[in-house]
């Protein structure tokens, strides 16, 4: 037996059993039924709301790629008006950057950093649902533009002064400029909350060095975060100065230049280009080595690279500005800084390779998708190295070669990622694992619907098609591939649909069939030391790490002719799930007050102040509540003190 | 490999002070703080850019009153000195003077904020209004944010205080006086950068 089995004691060696019944109403207090989930602070609650949320927004990004796809099927396309089709493209990009692909790597964030750091929650657990409550809000304000004279026309960037009042008179860049302002508090406050537990609140023996290389990446994000969303945030109020209060910052005719918007979108806009991908980065790392029987090779070059991205980031944006006519000697630099952006990126590239050279491999339906991220994004990432040459980015700048480049960036690298982390992590989450037969369906169709979307998009661009283009006469040579190009669509979107039925029907399997047990994969890290599905308090004692890949090398050992041996089933040594006595944060209703608060606060700006009273209200109620409440409710049950449990009023 | 695989839930409380030795709302505080650089530094930068274009409006060496401002900054960076008065009294457990010092450290802050809506109040009497030229717009919006962190800053002041009148601030909770210090001290030096920026530099074309 691995685990030690002492009595769960109090500090003051009272032993730790719920003694106090249930009693005063002034604080949720429930585990069960919708409302525990609308009060929850449990990191992995929110985790899989953040999930489940970013699904629907990803869904929905999705219905309007379709219908990109269908205006564009063939020459003359009338699906859709000029202007509906400014809209569609506009909301499809804002819809999966902001709403889909980041807070689907924060649903793994939240729900995986504290497990791969031996922590009971994440470091401020009530401004962890705080961050959900305000996406979702920010989510919903941005989409409800649709109903309220039409969403944001100008592109996901924004340019100025193509968004100002006399080019996009409807309220839709609006509901962009406060919507995603709105979804930049979420980004900010999990970002402090985040950097703080992975700095703080590792368990005994976790040093930096022994993180897993998925904590390692979320930390590298989380700081890209802190450090871009302010940029954007000081854009976005710009924007909306000018946009609602008359102010001058991209009005021309006074002299303003409009050139400030794209130099202070790309400062945010670069870095979020690697705050998307290093998730997946993060993900892969932990699916590769576990399928390969192999310790990730080269880990510190591994974070390394990743800390060098997150630096360098910051030092390439202007090469989406290489035809604004920035200048020469900016030109070359930043070409130059381009280039060399690609040297960490290729080392990671490598480290995967080599990872699975010689490895005892298993495709499982994570791995194919892993090995996806592995060839789809090198493509994405080669053709990118294409743009850095700034002649011919001149050349490629605003036709479909950089619509292709991006997507196999984001899908490739990011969504293909993501959906290889469901399959990975699904079973520790819901305690049962999705059909792999069907994976492997969903892996393969989704391949093959990818490429025949994007890949055309390389040729139709290099021919001369504008992106954002509503349509295109007969006779230039663009028909063909359009057409490829939307079949391959929707095979992507019969993939999507694949997996939701994956879901749905792995679920209903589940409930005549065994439980997984808690390491299914025989992977690496601590959260697969523990139950599946993960119990509420995460681990019964607090783990003490002794190297990377902890949980590996609790199982296996290796003998004197240097072969692997098997020291344990991960049956018998992973904890119980036994949580008697722990005492958790205590749910709260002050995080979603304030989610509920700021939309309307946003509809008050936009239409009309009184709408903002009680937008206002609900906050500053909500931050009162806030700070008079204990985290941790005194009448709940008790047991065992946490370590997480002094929030501040003034820093909350 | 039995016994050293875990220990104890008595011996894992990890203790108020975490792997950096910090405490994680002092933690918090820095980080947040490292974020709010780069929202001044895109402010500051964006009135760099437009220091100069004043249209027909009113340029910055017809309206700015120097000698003022001055003043109302010396008053902003005194309520650093009595923020860590207060602090220091708090730590070593005298109560009445932190209280006095953490009123001070508010009412010099609302001397300067008093100065900066003087001061809108007259620049707007001049014709320097938000809308006038990008010039207005952006002194606007960066003073402005900066004074709403100050008011922000003073709320919180008053909380402790009040929070100290009904006996709740104690030499156990410095902390917390700590952590509002840091964030006044760093309202403070960003109006140093901003103070220069806008009014010590001198404007080429004015």
């Amino acid at each position: 037996m691995a685990i030690s089995e002492f009595p769960l004691e109090l500090e003051s060696g009272r032993p730790a059993v719920a003694e106090r019944p249930l009693g005063a109403l002034t604080r949720p207090r429930g585990s069960q039924g919708w409302t525990s989930w609308l009060f929850t602070v449990d990191h992995k609650r929110i985790g899989i709301m953040y999930g489940a949320a970013a699904l629907f927004f990803f869904v929905i990004g999705g219905i309007e790629a379709l219908l990109i796809r269908t205006q564009l099927v063939q020459p003359d396309g009338n699906l859709l008006s000029g202007d509906a089709y400014n809209q569609v493209f506009t909301m499809h990009g804002v819809t999966m950057i902001f709403l889909g692909a980041m807070p689907l790597g924060a649903a793994f964030a939240n729900y995986l950093i504290p497990l791969q750091i031996g922590a009971r929650d994440v470091a401020f657990p009530r401004m962890n649902a705080l961050s959900f409550w305000v996406f979702l809000a920010g989510g919903i304000f941005i989409n409800t533009s649709w109903f309220l004279g039409g969403g944001a026309d100008g592109g996901w960037f924004a340019y100025a002064p193509n968004t100002g009042l006399v080019f996009s008179p409807s309220h839709g860049m609006d509901f962009y400029a406060i919507g995603l302002q709105i979804t930049g508090i979420a980004s900010l406050v999990s970002a402090i909350n985040l950097i703080v537990t992975v700095l703080n609140m590792r368990a005994p023996g976790m040093t930096l060095f022994r993180m897993p290389v998925f904590t390692w990446m979320m930390l590298v994000t989380q700081f890209l975060l802190l450090f871009a969303i302010p940029v954007i945030t000081v854009a976005l109020f710009l924007l909306m100065f000018d946009r609602l209060y008359d102010a001058n910052f991209f009005n021309v005719e006074m002299g303003a230049d409009p050139l400030l918007w794209q130099h202070l979108f790309w400062i945010f806009g670069h870095p979020e280009v690697y705050i998307l991908i290093l998730p997946s980065f993060g993900i892969i790392s932990e699916i590769i080595p576990t399928f390969s029987r192999k310790p990730i090779f080269g880990y510190t070059f591994m974070v390394f690279s990743g800390i060098a991205i997150g630096f360098m980031g910051w030092g390439v944006w202007a090469h989406h500005m290489f035809v604004s006519g920035i200048g020469p000697v900016s030109v070359a630099a930043f070409s130059l800084s381009t280039m060399f952006i690609a040297v960490p990126t290729g080392v990671k590239i490598l480290n995967w390779l080599a990872t699975m050279w010689g490895g005892r491999l298993r495709f499982t339906t994570a791995m194919l998708f892993s090995v996806g991220v592995v060839s789809m994004f090198t493509i994405g990432g080669l053709s990118g190295v294409t743009h850095a040459l700034a002649p011919a980015d001149t050349q490629q700048t605003d036709t479909y070669y950089i619509v292709a480049h991006f997507h196999y960036v984001i899908f490739g690298g990011i969504i293909l990622g993501l959906f290889g982390g469901f399959y990975f992590w699904w079973p520790k989450v819901f305690g049962h694992k999705l059909s792999e037969r069907l994976g492997k369906i969903n892996f393969w169709v989704m391949i093959v619907g990818f490429n025949l979307t994007f890949g055309p998009m390389h040729i139709l661009g290099l021919q001369g098609m504008s992106r954002r283009i509503d349509t295109y006469a007969q006779g230039y040579g663009f028909e063909f591939w359009n057409l490829v190009a939307t079949i391959g669509s929707y095979i992507l979107g019969v993939a999507v649909l694949l997996f939701l039925v994956n879901v749905f029907s792995s679920w209903k399997r589940s409930k005549h069939e065994a439980p997984v047990g808690p390491d299914p994969w025989d992977a690496r890290s601590l959260e697969w030391s523990i139950p599946s599905p993960t119990p509420e308090h995460n681990f019964d004692e607090t783990p003490v790490v002794h190297g990377l890949d902890e949980w590996w090398h609790r199982k296996y050992g290796v003998d004197e002719d240097g072969k692997v041996v098997r020291l344990a089933h991960p049956e018998e040594i992973a904890q119980k799930g036994d949580g008697t006595g722990v005492h958790l944060p205590s749910p709260s209703y002050f995080p979603l007050l304030i989610g509920i608060g700021l939309p309307l606060i946003g509809y008050g700006l936009i239409f009309s102040l009184w709408f903002a009273v009680p937008g206002a209200l609900l906050v500053l109620g909500g931050i009162y509540g806030w700070v008079f409440e204990p985290p941790d409710d005194p009448d709940a049950p008790h047991g065992h003190e946490d370590h997480h449990d002094v929030e501040e009023a003034p820093v909350g | 490999m039995a016994d050293t695989a875990t220990v104890a839930h008595a011996g894992a409380h990890a203790p108020a002070h975490g792997n950096t030795g910090m405490s994680n709302n002092k933690l918090a505080m820095w980080v947040f703080l490292g974020s709010e650089c780069l929202l001044f530094g895109g402010l500051i930068s964006t009135y760099l850019l437009y220091r100069n274009e004043f249209a027909d409006g009113p340029a910055p060496g017809d309206i700015f009153d120097i000698p003022f401002t001055s003043v109302t900054s010396f008053v902003l960076l005194a309520s650093s000195l009595t923020m860590v008065l207060a602090l220091s009294a708090l730590q070593r457990g005298d109560i009445r003077n932190n209280r006095l010092w953490l009123l001070t450290t508010a009412l010099l802050g609302s001397v300067f904020i008093g100065g900066q809506v003087y001061e809108f109040t007259s620049f707007v009497k001049e014709g320097l209004g938000f809308t006038t030229s990008p010039f207005s717009s952006a002194f606007f919006t960066l003073t402005g944010f900066h004074g709403v962190h100050v008011t922000l800053g003073i709320i919180m002041l008053m909380s402790l205080f009040i929070s100290s009148l009904k006996g709740n601030l104690r030499k156990e909770n410095a902390e917390t006086v700590e952590i509002v210090g840091l964030y006044w001290h760093f309202v403070d030096i960003v109006w140093i950068f901003i103070f220069t920026v806008i009014y010590l530099v001198p404007s080429p074309e004015s």
